[in-house]
């Protein structure tokens, strides 16, 4: 999977490590504001929404974050890019099973 | 552009599951049969920059953010099928691992950002580009719109479904049962970042990255694919 195309994951690693400036943005995205946030956003949080929005209760990493490395920028970055590390090998991994699928 | 759980009505997320499980289908089987061995690392790196490109969060003015999503390159280099299995990929693992998206939305979520940005990128791509060579600046210059059209056409059927909630969906009392904003103000406040702000962005990496891989390995560049045909095993020797 890595033997050919060397240098796109070398380009990608470069990007891995510049992650954490994706955490100068610190507002949240139109329509993804935590329960926290819609109270400040919003003004109030809607009743199916509040029924619904913990829908998933396995969240390993929330936020790209790795829980107990949240003080200061350093460690969020740190979690940052642990996260990012975490999530290429997830997707590389998925996506191998297509290698063996496909055909030469 | 990742829509958390709460936000769809389950009357509107388990039907995009349920639209996106055959879509999916299709797409793996598109790339099982149309792809040979030797691209498939090339949709891992690619649905690997998908994710990774997403964590780049812009700041936009007012206090919201935005980010690129990478597919329309991915659709450049592999189709879009690849593209919007690749992508799907990336956002159902967000969803999942790191609570980027909601589970109930990942349905709503692979249609507006793998499926609908794939194809919609891609289409406008082809019609630009035209007979010309990928790297020739006709080329880039359909990179660069395909990229924006892409994510921007995707933001819009993303502010579409928030939107249709609030008219759709109100307790017994007329408030908002999900979303709580109505069409008009999704859509206003949703296509000013990404037209704006996101959308160049998407565009200029679609560019940036097409060239990289254009600098690396011309023959993923290339209108005759002869390195996927060949036997030959100097793939990665292209430099």
């Amino acid at each position: 999977m890595f033997k050919t195309f060397k240098n796109l994951w070398w380009g990608l690693l470069v990007l891995i490590i510049l992650s954490p400036l994706g955490l100068l943005a610190t507002g949240t995205a139109f329509g993804e504001w935590g329960m926290d946030e819609l109270v400040d956003e919003v003004g109030f949080i809607p009743a199916g929404l509040a029924k619904f929005a913990d829908f998933w209760q396995h969240v390993v990493l929330p936020d790209y974050s790795v829980p107990g490395m949240e003080a200061g920028f350093g460690q969020a970055a740190a979690g940052y890019i642990i996260s990012a590390v975490v999530g290429v090998l997830l997707v590389v991994l998925v996506i191998s099973i297509f290698y063996r699928l496909a055909k030469d | 552009m990742h829509i958390p759980d709460g936000y769809l009505s389950p009357q509107t997320a388990i039907p995009m599951i349920a639209v996106m499980v055959p879509v999916l289908g299709v797409a793996a089987n598109k790339v099982k049969n149309d792809l040979k061995k030797r691209q498939i690392p090339v949709l891992a790196a690619g649905a690997a920059f998908s994710f990774v490109i997403m964590m780049f969060n812009l700041p936009v003015p007012g206090g919201s953010s935005a980010h690129a999503v990478g597919a329309v390159l991915l659709a450049i280099l592999l189709g879009p099928w690849a593209a919007c299995l690749g992508v799907s990929v990336a956002l159902i693992i967000q969803a999942l691992v790191f609570g980027d998206g909601g589970i109930l939305a990942v349905g709503a979520n692979c249609f507006n950002i793998a499926f609908v940005m794939s194809f919609a990128g891609y289409y406008t791509y082809k019609l630009i580009k035209g007979a010309a060579d990928k790297l020739s600046s006709r080329g880039m210059a359909a990179a660069f719109i395909g990229g924006y059209v892409g994510l921007n056409i995707a933001a819009l059927t993303t502010a579409l479904m928030f939107g249709a909630q609030y008219h759709l969906f109100q307790a017994a009392d007329g408030t908002p049962l999900y979303f709580m904003y109505p069409i008009k103000i999704a859509v206003a406040a949703m296509m000013s970042e990404h037209l704006i702000l996101a959308g160049p962005v998407e565009g200029l990496v679609t560019v940036i990255a097409l060239w990289f891989v254009g600098k690396n390995y011309p023959a993923l560049l290339s209108d005759s694919p002869k390195w996927i045909a060949s036997n030959d095993k100097g793939v990665g020797s292209h430099v």
